[in-house]
C-alpha cells in the first residue's frame, strides 16, 4: 500500500502524520517504557477511608521487606518542608498526609523497592491507625452551618466554603428578568467524570548525587512551567532540573496538575540517589488524579414573548474536592464558565459561584475543555431546549433568532468576553441540511403517534480557547504566551522546536504545516521537538485547545521572521534590492521575473555560506507569542436517538457534526480530533460517572464500573465544517482539540429530552443511562 | 518472594528461556524481562485492551495471563509485524487511515485487527466494531480504526489474490 504522499504538507493538506512511524511498530517512547541503570520502583499507600485522623503509622513490616529500599512518610517529607504543596489554583495539597487523609485514596506513604511487585507487597505492609471521621461528600452538605470540618489544618478557615466569585452586570440582569415576559428555569448537575488517558500518569526522576542535576521523564501536557513549580516546591535550582516530557497517552487534562507522586518520586530518588519510577495503576489513576466537572448549577432565562433572549442568570456550586486545585488562570475562580451566554446575543447576564471542600479527590481539570466551558455550554444548550419547550418553538427556529449575528463581530458578551468571529446561522444550516432535519421531525410526529420515542438533539456551540493574553490569563502567575524555535540548516531542512507538548494531537506533523506554508520548506524535512525543557523554548504547554491558537501562531512568526531574513539574503544572491524581492512556495524571485529564482533551499546554504556584509550567520530564530485575544471555535451538532419504552434504552441513530474552528490546517487531522471529542462527549452524556457513597468510598474506582465507549456502542458520525478564520491569528486557525466534547454531551442530552418532552419529561442528568430514563418514563407512565 | 519457575516461550519466533516467580504477568515478562516495550498497560484489569497480544495466533489481554502460563506457547507482539523492515498491511492502514492518535493503543488495536482479519478475511463494519469491542481508545472516536481494519483487509486480499493469479496464468 502507498503510504506516502506527494503532497508537500501546505496549510490544508491532509498528509500523513509524521509521528505515526513509530507508534505503529511500537517503538512509542511512554514513561513507563523507560529503564534507567539502577532504577527503584516506588508504590504508594492510600488511604481507605474519605475522611480520618491519622493517630499513627507503623512502617517496620514494611521496611522488612527484602528488596525495600525506603519507606517515605508525611513526617519525613515535613523534616524537608515538602509534606504539602501549593495546587494550581492557589491552595495547598498535601503529598503526604501527616494529620488527616481528606479522601479515599490519598496518598499516605511510599515505598521504594528494587522491585515493582516487592514494592506493592510493601505498601501493602504499611499500617496505618486511623480515626475515621464523617465524612462530606457533597458541596451541599459541605456548607451546612454543623458540617464537619476538612481543611481544619488552614488557618483562618473555619468552614468548608473555598471562594465565591461573580461575573456579569446584576443590576442589568435584574432588569432584564423584571421586563420579561417568561422566565425558564433549569436545575442540572453536571457530574464528576474523569479524563482517563489510557496510560496512567508516571515519572521516572534521576536526580544525580554529585552533580545535584534532577532530570524528570513525566507524563507532563506542561513541562516548563512543571520545571518552575518543581524548582518552587522542592526549592531545587532551576537550572538543575530537566523535565522531558516524552510520548504521552493521552492526557485530556488530566497530565496537567503536579501529582504527589511525582513529587515523592523525586524526593526519594534525591534521598537514595538512584532513579526512581513511579507509574500509577488505573484504579489510581481514577481514584486519586484529577477529576472534571463536578458542578450543581441553576440556570434562569428571561424571554420575550416572541422567544428573544433577554437575560440570563446563574448560580452555581461547585464540588472542588478535599483541596482547591483546579487547573485554571489566577482571576478566574470558576474558569471561564461566564462564557455561559454561549452562541446567543444576551445582552444582560451574570453568574454567581461558589466552591466548596468536600472528602473527594481533588482536581478540577480541563477534561478536553478550556477552563470549565463544557459546564457552561451544556448549561446554555440545555436551557435553551428548555426554552425552546416552554415557548413551544422549534429548537433550531430559537437558535436562529437568537444567534449573535455574523455582522456582530467582533462581539462584547455581558459577561466581558469579545468573540472574535463566527457565522453561526451558516454551521446551524449546513447541519440542518446535512440531517434532513425537517423530514427527520415529519418522522418523529408520525412516530410519537404511534406511541415511539424518538428525538432530535440540538447544540450550538460557542467554545473560548487559546489562553493568553498574557495580562489576563496566567498558570500559578506564569503569563499564557506560548513560544516556537525554528532552525533551518544549511541543507534547507529544519528543526523547530516548542513549548507545547502533543499527548496524540499530531503536532510533530501539523506544526511542521506551518513551517511549509510560510517558508516553502516540505513537512517532510521539519523536525518538530517538544516536551525537553533543556531543549525547547519556555511555553505553557497543551490544553485549553491552545498548542494552534498560540503555539500555532509562533511557529507562524518564527517563520516569517526568518523569512524577511531570508529576503535579504536572496537580494543579495540574486543582486537586487531587498524591496523587490518577492516570495512565493518557496521561491524568493525578483519583482517581474519570477523566472530567475533562488530557493529557501538556496538562501539556507547561503545564510551559512555566502552572507551579504554586515549579516549575522545562521537562519535561526525564536518567537515568544502572546495572542491578543481568545479564539472562539464553535459549531452546530444533531443528534438523532430512539428509545425503547421497555428498558430506557437510549439509541443514537445519527450524529451530525458541523464544526468551525477557522482554518484547517491538517484537514484529516482535525477531523480525527472531532471524533475523538465526539466520542468523550458520547460517554460523559450516557455513561462516564464517578460518584461516591455516603462515607465517600469512590464507586468509578475501575473500568468495570467506571464506563467508557467502546467501537461497539460510539455511534458513527457524519461531519461538516464551515471556515471562518480567527482574525487575529497569523493563519487564521483556531483550535479544535475539545469543540466536541465541549458542543456533544447537549446535544445527546437534548435528544433524549426532545423524545420525552411531550410526556411532561423535562430534565435527566448526566449520564443518560437505561435506568433513569426508564425511571423517568415509568413515573409518567409511559414505560413499557 | 516466592520460588521461580523455569519457562520457556517463543516471542516473536525466538525461543526465551527465563526463571521467574509464579506471579508474573505475562505483559510485565514482555515489557520487563525481555523489554518489549511495545505492549502497553492500560487498565490492569483486562477492560482496555493495550496490552493486547497474539498467544498461539489468538488475542490475549496480557496482563491477565501469567508468564508461567504461556510456557511453551508462541507469543506475538507489535514488534514481529513489520517482518523485515516492510509493514504490514494492518500498520500501513492504521497510518494511511489516521486509526490512531496518541499511539497507546495502537499495538493491541492491531493484534487483535489480524487476528480477526485471519478468522474473517472480508469483515464488516459491525464485525470489526464487535471484535475491537474490547480495545478502549480513547483518541479517536474508532471511526478511522474501522476504516483501518477495512482497508488492510482489502490490501490483504488483494496481495493474496496475486500468487493465485500467478499461479492460474502459469499452469
Amino acid at each position: 500500500m502507498a503510504v506516502e504522499t506527494p503532497l508537500k504538507g501546505n496549510i490544508g493538506d491532509s498528509i500523513r502524520r509524521k509521528e505515526d512511524d513509530r507508534f505503529i511498530r511500537g517503538r512509542g517512547n511512554y514513561v513507563d517504557d523507560i529503564a534507567l541503570p539502577g532504577m527503584l520502583h516506588m508504590a504508594i499507600h492510600r488511604s481507605p477511608f474519605a475522611h480520618a485522623r491519622i493517630k499513627s503509622i507503623k512502617t517496620e513490616a514494611a521496611q522488612a521487606v527484602p528488596g525495600v529500599v525506603a519507606v517515605v512518610t508525611g513526617a519525613l517529607l515535613a523534616q524537608h518542608k515538602l509534606a504539602w504543596m501549593p495546587t494550581l489554583s492557589g491552595d495547598t495539597q498535601a503529598v503526604l498526609a501527616t494529620d488527616k487523609v481528606r479522601f479515599q485514596g490519598q496518598e499516605v506513604a511510599c515505598v521504594v523497592a528494587t522491585d515493582p511487585y516487592v514494592a506493592r507487597d510493601a505498601a501493602a505492609l504499611v499500617e496505618v491507625d486511623y480515626e475515621v471521621l464523617p465524612a462530606v461528600v457533597t458541596p451541599q452538605q459541605a456548607l451546612e452551618p454543623d458540617a464537619p470540618l476538612i481543611r481544619d489544618e488552614k488557618d483562618g478557615q473555619t468552614n468548608n466554603h473555598i471562594y465565591h466569585w461573580e461575573a456579569g452586570d446584576k443590576a442589568k440582569t435584574d432588569e432584564a428578568f423584571a421586563k420579561a415576559d417568561r422566565v425558564v428555569s433549569l436545575d442540572t448537575f453536571y457530574p464528576r467524570c474523569h479524563p482517563s488517558p489510557l496510560e496512567t500518569c508516571g515519572i521516572v526522576a534521576d536526580v544525580n548525587s554529585a552533580t545535584g542535576h534532577a532530570t524528570l521523564y513525566m507524563t507532563s501536557q506542561a513541562p516548563h512551567a512543571h520545571r518552575t513549580l518543581f524548582a518552587i516546591v522542592a526549592g531545587l535550582p532551576e537550572q538543575n532540573i530537566r523535565i522531558i516530557s516524552p510520548d504521552i497517552g493521552g492526557g485530556f487534562g488530566n497530565k496537567v496538575p503536579i501529582y504527589p507522586g511525582y513529587v515523592v518520586a523525586t524526593a526519594a530518588s534525591l534521598l537514595i540517589g538512584k532513579p526512581v519510577k513511579w507509574v500509577e495503576d488505573r484504579s489510581e489513576n481514577l481514584i486519586s488524579t484529577g477529576f472534571a466537572r463536578d458542578f450543581h448549577m441553576s440556570g434562569e432565562m428571561a424571554l420575550s414573548n416572541d422567544g428573544r433572549i433577554l437575560g440570563l442568570r446563574v448560580k452555581l456550586l461547585s464540588d472542588n474536592g478535599a483541596f482547591y486545585a483546579d487547573a485554571q488562570p489566577t482571576k478566574f475562580r470558576a474558569g471561564l464558565f461566564h462564557i455561559v451566554t454561549g452562541s446567543y446575543d444576551v445582552a444582560a447576564a451574570h453568574v454567581e459561584a461558589d466552591g466548596a471542600y468536600t472528602n473527594k479527590a481533588p482536581g478540577g481539570v480541563a477534561y478536553r475543555c478550556s477552563f470549565r466551558v463544557t459546564e457552561a455550554s451544556y448549561l446554555i444548550e440545555r436551557l435553551v431546549e428548555s426554552a425552546a419547550l416552554e415557548m413551544k418553538m422549534d429548537p433550531a427556529d430559537i437558535r436562529l433568532k437568537n444567534f449573535i449575528k455574523p455582522e456582530q463581530f467582533p462581539y462584547m458578551s455581558a459577561t466581558g468576553f469579545e468573540y472574535d468571529s463566527g457565522d453561526y446561522p451558516r454551521a446551524m444550516q449546513v447541519a440542518l441540511d446535512k440531517l434532513g432535519y425537517q423530514s427527520l421531525r415529519q418522522e418523529q410526529a408520525e412516530k410519537r403517534k404511534k406511541g415511539e420515542l424518538m428525538g432530535i438533539g440540538v447544540a450550538s456551540f460557542t467554545e473560548v480557547v487559546g489562553a493568553g493574553p498574557g495580562k489576563h490569563y496566567d498558570i500559578a502567575g506564569l503569563r499564557m504566551f506560548d513560544s516556537a524555535e525554528l532552525r533551518v540548516h544549511p541543507t534547507g531542512k529544519a528543526i523547530l522546536k516548542l513549548g507545547v507538548k502533543s499527548q496524540g494531537q499530531g503536532h510533530e506533523t501539523t506544526f511542521a504545516q506551518i513551517v511549509t506554508e510560510e517558508l516553502g520548506i516540505p513537512a517532510a524535512d521539519v523536525e518538530v521537538q517538544e516536551g525537553d525543557t533543556d531543549n525547547t523554548p519556555y511555553g505553557l504547554g497543551t490544553y485549553a485547545s491552545r498548542s494552534t491558537p498560540v503555539g500555532g501562531a509562533a511557529t507562524a512568526m518564527v517563520s516569517r521572521k526568518l523569512r524577511d531574513k531570508a529576503k535579504k539574503i536572496a537580494a543579495h544572491l540574486l543582486e537586487a534590492s531587498d524591496a523587490d524581492i518577492e516570495f512565493d512556495q518557496g521561491k524568493f524571485f525578483v519583482r517581474g521575473s519570477p523566472s530567475k529564482s533562488k530557493t529557501i533551499q538556496d538562501v539556507a546554504f547561503a545564510a551559512y555560506t555566502n552572507l551579504p556584509d554586515g549579516m549575522e550567520a545562521g537562519l535561526e530564530g525564536v518567537t515568544y507569542y502572546d495572542p491578543p485575544n481568545m479564539t472562539f471555535p464553535f459549531g452546530t451538532y444533531l443528534v438523532v436517538v430512539d428509545i425503547d419504552r421497555g428498558t430506557g434504552q437510549v439509541k443514537v441513530r445519527r450524529m451530525v457534526a458541523v464544526d468551525d474552528c477557522g482554518v484547517r490546517i491538517n484537514p484529516m487531522i482535525v477531523e480525527g480530533q472531532i471524533h475523538g471529542g465526539l466520542t468523550e462527549g458520547f460517554g460523559i452524556a450516557f455513561m462516564q460517572l464517578i460518584t461516591f457513597d455516603e462515607e465517600g468510598n469512590c464507586l468509578g474506582s475501575n473500568f468495570t464500573d467506571y464506563l467508557l465507549p467502546t467501537s461497539w456502542e460510539t455511534p458513527r458520525f457524519e461531519m461538516g465544517e464551515t471556515v471562518t478564520p480567527s482574525p487575529h491569528h497569523p493563519i487564521g486557525a483556531k483550535g479544535v482539540g475539545e469543540s466536541a466534547t465541549v458542543g456533544s454531551p447537549a446535544a445527546f442530552v437534548n435528544a433524549v429530552i426532545d423524545a420525552v418532552a411531550h410526556l411532561g419529561i423535562t430534565n435527566i442528568d448526566m449520564p443518560v443511562t437505561s435506568d433513569k430514563v426508564w425511571a423517568a418514563l415509568h413515573e409518567k407512565g409511559a414505560a413499557e | 518472594m516466592s520460588v521461580s519457575q523455569p519457562i520457556t516461550v517463543t516471542v516473536n519466533g525466538d525461543r526465551k528461556t527465563a526463571e521467574v516467580e509464579p506471579r508474573l504477568l505475562l505483559v510485565h515478562f514482555l515489557r520487563e524481562t525481555l523489554r518489549l516495550t511495545g505492549t502497553h498497560i492500560g487498565c490492569d484489569t483486562t477492560h482496555c485492551g493495550a496490552c493486547t497480544v497474539l498467544v498461539e495466533g489468538v488475542p490475549v489481554k496480557s496482563c491477565t495471563m501469567l508468564a508461567v502460563q504461556a510456557d511453551g506457547q508462541q507469543v506475538t507482539t507489535v514488534e514481529a509485524l513489520a517482518a523485515g523492515g516492510t509493514l504490514h498491511p494492518i500498520q500501513a492502514a492504521f497510518k494511511q487511515e489516521h486509526g490512531l492518535q496518541c499511539g497507546f493503543c495502537t499495538p493491541g488495536m492491531m493484534l487483535t485487527s489480524i487476528a480477526l482479519l485471519q478468522e474473517k478475511p472480508d469483515p464488516t463494519d459491525e464485525d470489526i466494531r464487535w471484535a475491537l469491542s474490547g480495545n478502549i481508545c480513547r483518541c479517536t472516536g474508532y471511526m478511522n480504526i474501522v476504516k483501518a481494519v477495512k482497508s488492510a483487509a482489502a490490501q490483504m486480499k488483494a496481495a493474496a489474490a496475486v500468487p493465485a493469479a500467478t499461479a492460474a496464468a502459469r499452469s
